[in-house]
């Protein structure tokens, strides 16, 4: 069960595709579904459901621990997807892919396993202002219990970062770097491969909370040298229950375990206890057997498009969506950084976001309104919140015309 | 126009959203609190001067948020303004069946027929909490708790 890249769509025609999501078929309020909330979730196409269907119906039991067949069988699928995640993200070893409950597992797991064990009162850890709070608030935590430093690194106007202030933060303290690949608000696309090349030269790892990159980007750990990479299925088309983090093999053997029960253990007596080696050991109790099957069908269902032709479908909803609003004067777009995946924030003049995204809702358009867990980032561009329009690849040019029909209905009651 | 939407965002509310009654600081305020919606951001402070007939001689408030939770906020401070800390109270257990869609038999007609302007809210559970922000604030002013109402 491997990710074979075979292309079965011949150009790509989000027509053709949207008839693999079945979700996006309904009405709401008696209006077609618009759903451009994607970056919050994505929707599932069939595959993904079939997979985790079929497998529970033929093939599920625990993994690692019965000797029988169906255990044998699940344990297959549950090792296969991760392969399939190895391969989605070029890592070089399948045991450097451990398998979490999310990106903010993985993140936590970081936290937890690799970082506190080594910082005292006054090491640093280095972040950007548009990280979503699954990448500070595990920092926080070793700020709050062990004295570290948050080094907040500042992006531009446009959003994008600056690599140079990045660097500048960079001190001998610093431990570690912890930078999106992708803001979640912004779209901003942050230059990885130089950032981690710029941190290594200091000494310092780097990681990277992959949660809307590893949608948009094509992702190689290897050629960007990144330490660690954290993504999540439900962004990927994939199920909720199951992230995964990629880290080097020498940083996951040296890492101490993250939660303790089955499956994380070499041995244990009553009186020691030794641990299992990567990704076992963090890998504690039953771990998310269907979900990781479903993740691996929805990476598997991507690797039937080129990913650059999603990539240009998807910038060229983002211009067009650009487009439609740049002649409104009541609308501020926020993160216009060159390059920006196709994730649209922006503010109306007057009108608070929940009110727009109300409003809008009752069109049937699906956006996000709010502070997108990226507080300090609202708090950078001095807003309380933002309604957020975010692009996939079932989307269309005639969802992108209904958004902004819906804002100026918007307008009409609010403004 | 959608008829929910027409009765989340009537002329009342938006009227009182655009323009709040008492917003502002007061001075030798009694009472104070602080609501913070961690959902939205969306946030509200509430000064009160409280006689000595228990009664809320003064009020003001100061928030940045959605029109739903500042004209709620708005319409709060018209009405408590002269009342006593003991009818704000029944107010407020009013307001919040008003908001869920649910019956308020102890609430005068008069109070009911004020605060019905923010009853189209029941049709959107997502933002019960913008109309409840104020009410929960002045409840934890008027019980001088130190840390700030939330509505989670």
């Amino acid at each position: 069960m491997t990710a074979q890249p075979k292309r079965i769509h011949a150009g790509f025609d989000p027509a053709v595709v949207r008839k693999d999501f079945p979700i996006l078929g309904r009405e709401v309020y008696g209006k077609p579904l618009v759903y451009l909330d994607s970056a919050a979730s994505a929707q599932k196409p069939q595959p993904v459901l079939d997979a985790m269907r079929a497998f529970a119906e033929t093939d599920y039991a625990n993994v690692h621990r019965g000797v029988h067949y169906l255990s044998a069988q699940a344990t297959e699928r549950y090792e296969a997807a991760r392969e399939t995640v190895r391969q989605f993200l070029n890592a070089r070893h399948a045991d450097e892919i451990v398998f979490t409950r999310n990106g903010t597992e993985a993140i936590n797991l970081v936290s937890y396993s690799f970082l506190a064990p080594h910082i005292r009162s006054g090491d640093e850890i280095v972040l950007s202002v548009m990280e979503h709070h699954s990448n500070i608030v595990p920092w926080h935590f070793l700020r709050e219990r062990q004295g570290a430093v948050l080094k907040w690194v500042d992006v531009r106007d446009d959003g994008a970062l600056d690599i140079e202030a990045l660097c500048a933060a960079i001190g001998p303290r610093t431990k570690l770097v912890a930078v999106t690949h992708m803001s979640n608000v912004l779209g901003t696309v942050t230059p990885l491969k130089e950032i981690v090349a710029r941190a290594h030269a200091m000494g310092v790892p780097v990681l990277a909370d992959g949660c809307q990159g590893a949608v948009h980007e094509i992702v190689d750990v290897q050629a960007l040298d990144v330490d660690f990479y954290a993504i999540t299925g439900h962004k990927l088309y994939g199920p909720t229950g199951i992230g995964a983090l990629y880290a080097k093999r020498a940083h996951l053997k040296a890492m101490r375990p993250f939660n303790g029960g089955g499956e994380m253990i070499g041995e244990v007596t009553r009186d020691r206890i030794t641990y299992a080696p990567p990704p076992a050991r963090f890998e504690a109790g039953t771990p998310p057997i269907m979900e990781a099957v479903g993740l691996a069908a929805a990476i598997g269902y991507l690797a039937r498009f080129d990913r650059a032709e999603i990539a240009a479908h998807e910038q060229a909803l983002l211009a067009r969506a650009r487009e439609s609003l740049r002649d409104l004067n009541w609308v501020r777009v926020i993160g216009d950084a060159p390059g920006k995946g196709a994730i649209l924030s922006f503010e109306c003049n007057g009108m608070h976001a929940h009110d727009v995204a109300t409003i809008l809702d009752r069109e049937g358009v699906a956006v996000r309104a709010g502070h997108h867990c990226a507080q300090p980032l609202m708090e950078r561009f001095g807003v309380a919140s933002t309604t957020r329009a975010s692009f996939a690849l079932y989307n269309t040019a005639a969802e992108v015309d209904a958004l902004a029909q819906a804002l100026f209905k918007a307008r009409k009651i609010l403004g | 126009m959608d008829e929910g939407l027409r009765e989340l965002y009537q002329d009342v509310i938006l009227d009182h959203s655009r323009h709040p009654r008492h917003f502002g600081q007061l001075a030798h305020a009694t009472h104070e609190g602080e609501g913070f919606n961690p959902l939205c951001g969306d946030r509200v402070k509430l000064y009160l001067k409280v006689d000595a007939a228990n009664r809320i001689a003064d009020i003001a408030f100061e928030g940045k948020g959605c029109a739903i939770s500042q004209a709620s906020a708005s319409l709060m401070t018209e009405m408590l303004k002269g009342r006593t800390v003991e009818e704000a109270g029944m107010l407020m257990g009013g307001f919040l069946h008003l908001v869920k869609g649910e019956a308020a038999p102890g609430l005068a007609p008069r109070d009911r027929e004020t605060l019905d302007v923010m009853a189209g809210v029941s049709a959107f559970p997502m933002r019960v909490k913008c109309a409840t922000l104020a009410w929960h604030t002045m409840k934890s002013a008027l019980e001088g708790g130190a840390a700030p109402a939330k509505t989670e």
